[in-house]
C-alpha cells in the first residue's frame, strides 16, 4: 500500500518535470519560427520599401511644336534627313514655353529636365507619322532620371539629388501644374536593359529567363525521370549502381559555380557554342537540376505501394506495363513537385550563368535560344552593383518580380501535388 | 524481371519468415522426415505437379523438398502456422517470387506438364494463366471498370469496346459484384468497402480467364459478412477454375476446399481430402494444429 502511494508520488513528480520539458521545447520551437518569420518580414519590408518606386515612372507631357525649320527637316520619310535633324530643339523650346521664368540662356538647365532619349522618341513618332510635321502636338516623354529621383525621393538622405536649385524649382512648378507626373512604369516591363535607369526594363531578362528555363525543363525532366526509373526499376543492385547513386547524391551538393566552370570548359570551349546564350545557360542549369529531379523522382517511385505492383504483375503485366501504367502515374505528383522545386532553384541561380557570359550588358530583348540574353537574377546582380542610385529601386523591383515568379512556381507545385495526389 | 525493389525484397519474406514463436505446447519430440508427406499428396488429374520443390531466401531454406499434386477444378487449401512457408510456396506457382532477388526455387514445378521455371517460359504468359488474389485488397486507383478491364486490355483479349464491356460485366457477375456496382462503373475503386474491393480484385483476376486462381489469405482483412460472400464465390468459381487458397482459418478451409495440405516449418506434413484431414488426421502435428493445441 505504501509502495503504491510512493510510486504515484514518483510519477507525479516526474510528470511535472516532463511537462516542464515539453513547455520548454515548445517555447524553443515558437522562438525558432518567430526568428524565421521576422527575418522574412524584414526582408520583404526592405525589398518592397525600396522597390515599389521602381514600378513608377516620371514623365513630362507638353505641347511640342514640330516646326520643320527648327529641326532642319522637311521630309520625315527621308532617313538621311532624319539622321541629321535636330530633335532636341523642339523639346527645349516646348519646356521653355511651359516655364515662364526660363529664358534662352537657361537652355542647358531646361534640357537637364528631360530624358536624353526623348529626342529618339520624337524622331520615331515623326517617322511613323510624317504628316505631323509643322503641327503642334501634345506628347509625353520620360523625364530625366535626376528629375525622377528628385520627384520620388526628395527628402530621402540615401539619394543624392543632382538637380540645381533652379531645376528643383522648375520641377516643383511643373509637378504642381501636372506637366510632370508619375504613373505606372510600363517601360520597366516592356524594355531591355539600358544605361539610363529611367529607360531600363526587365522584359529582356524575363524573356531570357523563360528561354533558359524552357531549355532546362525539356532537358532535365525527361532525362531525370528516365534515369530515376532505370535506377529504381531496372538496374541490378550492385556495386556499380551503388556508386552511381552515391555520386548523384554528391552532385546535388556541388556548388553551382562549379557547374558554370564545367559549362564554360565543355559547352563553350570544347563544343564551341556561343557565349551568353539561353541554350548554354539551359544546359548548365540542366546539369545542376538533374540530381534534384533524380533524387525526388526516385523517392516518388519508392513511395508507390508494392501492393499495386503485385496487383499488376498478378494479372500478367510486363515490367514495362507495370512501370508505365501504374508506377509512373502514381509517382508523377512527386516527380512534378520535385521538378518544379528544381526549376525554381534554377530560376534563381546566378553564379553558373556569370561564368558562361550571361552577365553581359544586353539591350535587346532576345528573340531566340541563340540570341545573347541575360536572366532575372543576373539582372538584379548587375543593377545592384551599379553606381547609379536610381538602379537600386529597379533592382528591388526586379527582385519582387523574381520572387513573384518563384512563389507562383512553388504554389503551382503545391497545387499539383494536391490535385494529382491519389489515395489508395 | 530481374530488378528488385528493395522494399519488396524486405517486405515479403518478413511477412512469412518472421520467426513466429510456435507455442510451447508444440510436440517438440516429433521428427518430420524431409520430403515425407502422409496422406494422398498425388492426384491422377493434376493441374500442377510439383516435385522436390525447395525455396531458398539467401542461405535459409524456406521450403524443404515438397512434392504435391494440385488437382484440376478443385479447391486446394494450404493451412499451417505462421511462417510455415505456405504463402512462399503459393507464390512459386505463378513466379511472384521472381521479383525477390535473394529468392531461389529448386525442383520441378509443372503446369499441365510444362515446367514453370523453364528459362524459355514467359512469365507474363504464365501469369495470364495463373491469376492471383492477395491478402490485402489492392485495387488500382482507377475506376471499377478500368480495374476489371486492365487484364483483358494488356493481353489484347478484347478488340472492341462491346467485347470489353461484356468481359467486365461477366467478371463482375461471377464475382457477385455486378448488382452492387453496375450503376457506378466509372467510380473510383478505392472508394469501395474492403469486401467489395476484394471481390473486385477477384473479378480482375478472373477477367483474363485464367486456368488457376491463387488466393493468399483473401479474407484475412474482411469482416464475416464479406468473408461469407467471398467463400460463396470460391465455391462457384471452383466449377470452372482450379483454386489454391492459403488460409489461417481452419473453418474456412473446411468450408471451401476439396483437399487440404498442412504445412509445418517448410515441410508438407499431410495432404488429404479436406474432410479426412479435419476428421481423422494421420499425422500428430496436423492433429495438434487443427485441434488448436498450437498455431
Amino acid at each position: 500500500m505504501t509502495d503504491q502511494r510512493s510510486q504515484a508520488e514518483i510519477v507525479r513528480q516526474s510528470l511535472k518535470r516532463r511537462y516542464r520539458k515539453e513547455r520548454r521545447f515548445r517555447a524553443y520551437g515558437i522562438l525558432a519560427i518567430g526568428v524565421a518569420l521576422s527575418a522574412l518580414v524584414i526582408l520583404f519590408t526592405d525589398i518592397i520599401g525600396k522597390g515599389y518606386t521602381g514600378f513608377m515612372k516620371t514623365s513630362v507631357t507638353m505641347e511640342v511644336s514640330l516646326d520643320g525649320d527648327m529641326m532642319y527637316l522637311d521630309d520625315p520619310t527621308d532617313s538621311r534627313q532624319l539622321k541629321m535633324a535636330d530633335f532636341v530643339e523642339p523639346l527645349v523650346q516646348a519646356l521653355i514655353k511651359e516655364l515662364p521664368s526660363a529664358t534662352e540662356q537657361d537652355r542647358d538647365d531646361v534640357r537637364g529636365l528631360i530624358n536624353p532619349y526623348a529626342s529618339v522618341t520624337l524622331r520615331d513618332a515623326l517617322k511613323e507619322n510624317p504628316d505631323w510635321l509643322n503641327t503642334t502636338r501634345t506628347m509625353t516623354f520620360l523625364s530625366h532620371t535626376d528629375v525622377d529621383v528628385y520627384v520620388k525621393h526628395a527628402g530621402d538622405a540615401a539619394y543624392s539629388i543632382k538637380l540645381n536649385d533652379q531645376q528643383k524649382a522648375w520641377a516643383d512648378e511643373l509637378l504642381e501644374r501636372g506637366v510632370i507626373e508619375t504613373s505606372f512604369n510600363d517601360t520597366f516591363f516592356s524594355g531591355g536593359d539600358s544605361r539610363d535607369p529611367s529607360k531600363a526594363g526587365i522584359l529582356g531578362a524575363i524573356v531570357g529567363s523563360l528561354l533558359t528555363m524552357f531549355v532546362t525543363l525539356i532537358l532535365s525532366f525527361p532525362i531525370g525521370v528516365a534515369a530515376a526509373i532505370y535506377l529504381e526499376e531496372f538496374a541490378p543492385q550492385n556495386k556499380f549502381t551503388d556508386f552511381i547513386e552515391v555520386n548523384i547524391n554528391n552532385l546535388a551538393a556541388v556548388p553551382s559555380i562549379i557547374f558554370g566552370l564545367l559549362g564554360l570548359a565543355v559547352f563553350i570551349n570544347l563544343f564551341g557554342m556561343p557565349r551568353s546564350v539561353p541554350v548554354v545557360g539551359g544546359l548548365v542549369l540542366t546539369l545542376m537540376t538533374l540530381p534534384t529531379i533524380i533524387i525526388s523522382s526516385r523517392a516518388a517511385i519508392k513511395s508507390v505501394p508494392p501492393s499495386i505492383r503485385e496487383a499488376a504483375e498478378g494479372v500478367g503485366a510486363s515490367k514495362m506495363q507495370v512501370v508505365l501504367h501504374h508506377v509512373l502515374p502514381l509517382a508523377m505528383p512527386g516527380m512534378l513537385t520535385g521538378s518544379i522545386i528544381g526549376m525554381a532553384q534554377a530560376l534563381g541561380e546566378t553564379a553558373p550563368l556569370l561564368l558562361i557570359g550571361m552577365v553581359a550588358f544586353i539591350v535587346d530583348v532576345p528573340g531566340g535560344f541563340f540570341d545573347s540574353a541575360t536572366v532575372l537574377p543576373v539582372q538584379v546582380f548587375l543593377w545592384a552593383g551599379s553606381p547609379e542610385l536610381a538602379f537600386i529601386e529597379r533592382a528591388s523591383a526586379a527582385i519582387m518580380v523574381l520572387l513573384t515568379f518563384l512563389i507562383s512556381m512553388n504554389a503551382l507545385a503545391i497545387w499539383m501535388r494536391k490535385r494529382l495526389e491519389r489515395r489508395w | 524481371m530481374n530488378s528488385m525493389n528493395q522494399s519488396i525484397a524486405n517486405e515479403v519474406p518478413s511477412e512469412d519468415e518472421s520467426p513466429v514463436p510456435v507455442a510451447e505446447s508444440q510436440p517438440t519430440d516429433t521428427v518430420i522426415e524431409e520430403g515425407k508427406t502422409v496422406g494422398k499428396p498425388f492426384s491422377d488429374n493434376a493441374k500442377f505437379s510439383l516435385r522436390d520443390v525447395e525455396v531458398f531466401y539467401g542461405q535459409s531454406r524456406a521450403i524443404k523438398k515438397i512434392s504435391l499434386d494440385i488437382a484440376r477444378n478443385q479447391v486446394m487449401a494450404f493451412i499451417g502456422p505462421s511462417g510455415c512457408g505456405k504463402s512462399t510456396f503459393l507464390r512459386c506457382l505463378n513466379r511472384m517470387n521472381d521479383s525477390i532477388d535473394i529468392c531461389k526455387v529448386k525442383g520441378s514445378l509443372q503446369l499441365d506438364g510444362q515446367d514453370i521455371y523453364d528459362s524459355k517460359r514467359d512469365v507474363v504468359e504464365l501469369r495470364a494463366r495463373v491469376g492471383m488474389v492477395f491478402q490485402k485488397p489492392n485495387p488500382f486507383p482507377k475506376s471499377i471498370y478500368d480495374n476489371v478491364a486492365y487484364g483483358p486490355r494488356i493481353h489484347g483479349l478484347a478488340n472492341r469496346k462491346a467485347d470489353l464491356d461484356e468481359i467486365v460485366e461477366s467478371s463482375l457477375r461471377k464475382a457477385g459484384l455486378w448488382e452492387e456496382v453496375k450503376d457506378r462503373l466509372e467510380a473510383t475503386a478505392t472508394g469501395m468497402s474492403g469486401g467489395q474491393q476484394q471481390r473486385l480484385c477477384i473479378a480482375r483476376a478472373i477477367a483474363v480467364n485464367p486456368e488457376v486462381v491463387l488466393m493468399d489469405e483473401p479474407c484475412s482483412a474482411l469482416d464475416p459478412i464479406a468473408t461469407a460472400k467471398v467463400e460463396e464465390l470460391i465455391a462457384e468459381l471452383s466449377e470452372s477454375y482450379t483454386i489454391v487458397i492459403v488460409t489461417h482459418s481452419m473453418q474456412q478451409a473446411a468450408r471451401v476446399s476439396h483437399r487440404t495440405a498442412y504445412f509445418h516449418l517448410g515441410h508438407l506434413v499431410e495432404v488429404n481430402e479436406t474432410n479426412k484431414v479435419f476428421t481423422s488426421p494421420e499425422h500428430e502435428l496436423t492433429e495438434s494444429y487443427i485441434t488448436g493445441r498450437f498455431g
